[in-house]
């Protein structure tokens, strides 16, 4: 093992160079000699790629345009922009974690050309006035492009059903009371049926608060051990299976959110072989550590669902390499350093993870356990996301927009919390050492990040 | 057993999960040597004059105060009781804000009672003055586990073959594992006894055997450490009644005749007569839950002696 300072990095500090915000389209890009990796079209091969007003052409023309700009991509994957479905951007209500701006400069450094903007700000988006706002927001601060994930009640409390249509109108691209989770199956199931009618995807926070009680980590010999209240596999898995059966009595697909037990696995493999439109996503936290890392009462590691077991890590690899979970996502939850510096039972659940999501996985699935190929690991961020979400993005299809995020499959390096771009401190993954690292991010034809 | 050559050199004491068994051994021998200052005339030694400590209590508790602030008077520290009623955390402050504050006057040592596990941990790894866990939420009592042990080796010498059961409400009790990892470590062996709710399977993994039937095992302890029972304060789910409790799993004047005749009677008080035992078992000979007071001042003076750098067990 090579060492995990900070200073090992062979690149300098991280640089965004920002979106320009004119209405001049982007110049016209060659890139040569990458590995084109476009699971949508099953297209993996060394090629070139050229891109003009923002939008992917494909082929090179035989007569460039003479302001053609060239990237020389020799060893880098060109893979469409990543795109990451679970993302807290704190905005409205706690600029001081995090906010458009800086949450984006983040998802630019981690690669990613589209975040899903969860729900739970103060106030919640959960009325059309309050997309409205976060979309003028994201309008003016925004590096990389931001989709709403309205509420599925009023105020995330489980009990009315928030202005759906009308939040679909002012546009939203799904609802989920993410953070909260509803607890009433009647609310639930009007829910799906409501949504279905506009086939807008439904994405589940699975938690049953009866069952979690108190819970700070997962209920086991860990939270035996150190006194701390168990948050239990079952509380997610009751939830998981209420799901299951609402999404077959309602003929509705939903998607299961930030998966971590092997309990949910089995579910989840079980609706699958039965066919129904269940998805699920997982977060790179839940492969990489167990609840063993709460030992020394560290508020870093407090996240939710918590962190498990072993043999939960194997089930949830088991189900990548199957295909039961299709969707990779951060679960980005910045808070500040104050906030979880107090007792473990008082520090609020979450942890940052744009910057480090793709290198984490594929340090873990390609790197380490070989579980995966390159090609698997990208559609878990372009394709299947995209398809959740119905988005005309995560593809390299001629006439799409040219987001794309450039790789650098085999670079080693070590991440440091202090160099990061969020706000917030909080991660779990500071001073690891990964391999694999997006070094370039283009949102419409527009490079909006590059490692230096 | 002894080690001589070996050298305390912690400035807490957080748990007793994280302390080897020969350290624990020490504290003990320590302990013995402090146990004969309170029973002379002059009850006081000069080992922290001139240190100042905090009892620092963020949660209610009268006898392990005054038990920590009696030990630190004998050693000539200066004391100061400070409650969470009295302090500014119900203004607002953060524990670490709160905990600085003391620090800036200059505490060497702060005793820290506290409702959530870990909270003595989290001060130890930001402070600088020493850290002695006077009970964190459902983690550590470790001078309880300490002055249990020590009464239970004064007794029997050693905890060679020893069977040690502790009956109750486990999975939400601090001093169940204090006491098991000090036991374990020292060579015990450690029955868990209680519902089936309060005492999950799962702390077989901690090294314990765990019964939801306490006659069978009754006959063949040599310690019943019985723990309180607090109803009014538990989650209803966990079990129905203090009555049915009671039933179940109190040392009644009955089960106690199905003890050894030497099984020592150990509880870590306060105690609720007619509840987790009866009264007049708890008056009894093989009752030494007076003893353990007596020894909490001992042990505690030996905490705060060895984590003020103290070097020798020696009584002065």
């Amino acid at each position: 093992m090579s060492q995990i300072h900070s200073n090992s990095s062979p690149f300098s500090p991280l640089q965004v160079l920002p979106l320009a915000v004119s209405s001049k389209p982007a110049p016209p890009l060659l890139i040569r000699n990458g590995r084109i990796i476009d699971p949508a079209n099953q297209r993996d091969e060394i090629a070139d790629l050229f891109i003009q007003s923002g939008v992917i052409i494909g082929d090179p023309p035989a007569k460039l345009p003479t302001e053609t700009q060239t990237l020389d991509a020799s060893g880098l994957i060109v893979a469409p922009g990543l795109i990451d479905i679970h993302v807290h951007l704190r905005e409205p209500g706690a600029p001081h974690k995090e906010t458009i701006e800086s949450g984006t400069f983040a998802a630019a450094a981690g690669g990613f050309t589209s975040v899903l903007a969860m729900p739970n700000t103060s106030p919640p988006c959960d009325s059309p006035a309050a997309v409205m706002w976060l979309l003028q927001r994201i309008l003016q601060k925004s590096s990389v492009r931001v989709f709403i994930a309205g509420a599925i009640t009023k105020s995330l409390a489980g009990e009315e059903l928030a202005p759906i249509g009308s939040m679909l109108k002012a546009g939203i691209v799904a609802i989920t009371d993410d953070g909260h989770c509803v607890q009433n199956h009647e609310v639930m199931r009007r829910a799906l049926e409501y949504a279905s009618m506009f086939q807008l995807p439904v994405l589940d926070h699975c938690q049953d608060y009866n069952l979690s009680a108190d819970g700070v980590m997962h209920e086991g010999q860990w939270s035996l051990r150190l006194g701390l209240q168990g948050w239990p596999r079952i509380a997610e898995e009751v939830i998981v299976a209420r799901n299951i059966l609402l999404a077959e009595l309602c003929s509705t697909p939903i998607h299961i959110q930030h998966v971590s037990s092997a309990g949910s696995v089995r579910l989840l493999r079980e609706a699958s072989a039965r066919k129904l439109k269940i998805t699920a996503e997982v977060c790179p936290h839940h492969l990489w550590f167990t609840d063993e890392k709460l030992q020394n009462f560290d508020s870093t590691f407090k996240v939710n669902p918590p962190l498990r077991e072993r043999h939960d890590i194997e089930a949830l690899l088991e189900a990548i390499v199957e295909g039961t979970i299709t969707i990779f996502a951060s679960d980005h939850a910045p808070h500040a350093n104050y906030e979880k510096e107090v007792e473990i039972d008082h520090a609020p659940f979450g942890m940052t993870g744009l910057e480090t999501e793709l290198a984490a996985f594929a340090t873990l699935l390609i790197h380490r356990e070989r579980a995966i190929d390159w090609p698997r690991l990208i559609a878990c961020y372009t394709v299947n996301p995209a398809r959740l979400l119905k988005l005309n993005l995560g593809t390299l299809t001629a006439g799409a927009p040219a987001d794309l995020t450039l790789i650098s499959p085999n670079l080693r390096w070590t991440f440091d919390r202090n160099q990061s771009f969020s706000l917030s401190k909080n991660t779990p993954f500071h001073g690891c050492e990964f391999v694999g690292r997006a070094v370039q991010t283009i949102v419409a034809g527009r490079t909006i990040w590059k490692l230096l | 057993m002894s080690f001589p050559t070996r050298e305390w050199n912690r400035r807490h004491l957080l748990s007793l999960d994280e302390l080897e068994a020969w350290e624990i051994e020490f504290i003990l021998n320590a302990a013995a040597a402090f146990k004969t200052v309170g029973e002379r005339d002059l009850k006081k030694v000069p080992s922290l004059r001139g240190r100042t400590l905090i009892n620092f209590f963020i949660e209610p508790s009268t006898r392990t105060r005054v038990s920590f602030e009696l030990a630190a008077l004998r050693l000539s520290a200066d004391v100061i009781n400070m409650s969470a009623t009295a302090s500014s955390l119900q203004k607002g402050e953060t524990l670490i804000d709160t905990a600085k504050n003391l620090q800036a006057l200059h505490a060497d040592i702060i005793v820290l009672r506290h409702s959530a596990a870990g909270a003595c941990k989290f001060l130890a790894d930001r402070l600088e003055a020493s850290i002695i866990n006077a009970g964190d939420g459902a983690h550590e009592h470790p001078t309880q586990g300490l002055l249990d042990a020590f009464t239970i080796r004064e007794h029997f010498g050693s905890f060679k073959n020893l069977k040690i059961g502790i009956v109750g409400d486990i999975l939400f009790s601090r001093v169940a594992r204090s006491n098991l990892h000090a036991l374990l470590k020292l060579g015990a062996e450690v029955h868990l006894i209680g519902p089936s709710t309060l005492v999950p399977k799962l702390f077989e993994q901690l090294g314990a055997y765990v019964h939801h039937h306490l006659d069978p095992i009754l006959p063949h302890l040599d310690v019943i450490n019985l723990l309180r029972i607090q109803h009014e304060r538990q989650r209803k789910e966990y079990f129905p009644s203090t009555g049915e409790y009671t039933a179940l799993f109190g040392l009644t004047k009955e089960r106690a005749r199905a003890l050894k005749p030497n099984c020592l009677i150990m509880h870590p008080g306060p105690i609720n007569r007619g509840v987790e035992i009866d009264s007049d078992v708890a008056n009894s000979s093989q009752s030494v839950i007076l003893e353990q007071v007596t020894h909490g001042i001992a042990v505690r003076m030996a905490v705060l002696y060895l984590c003020s750098g103290g070097k020798t067990p020696a009584a002065q």
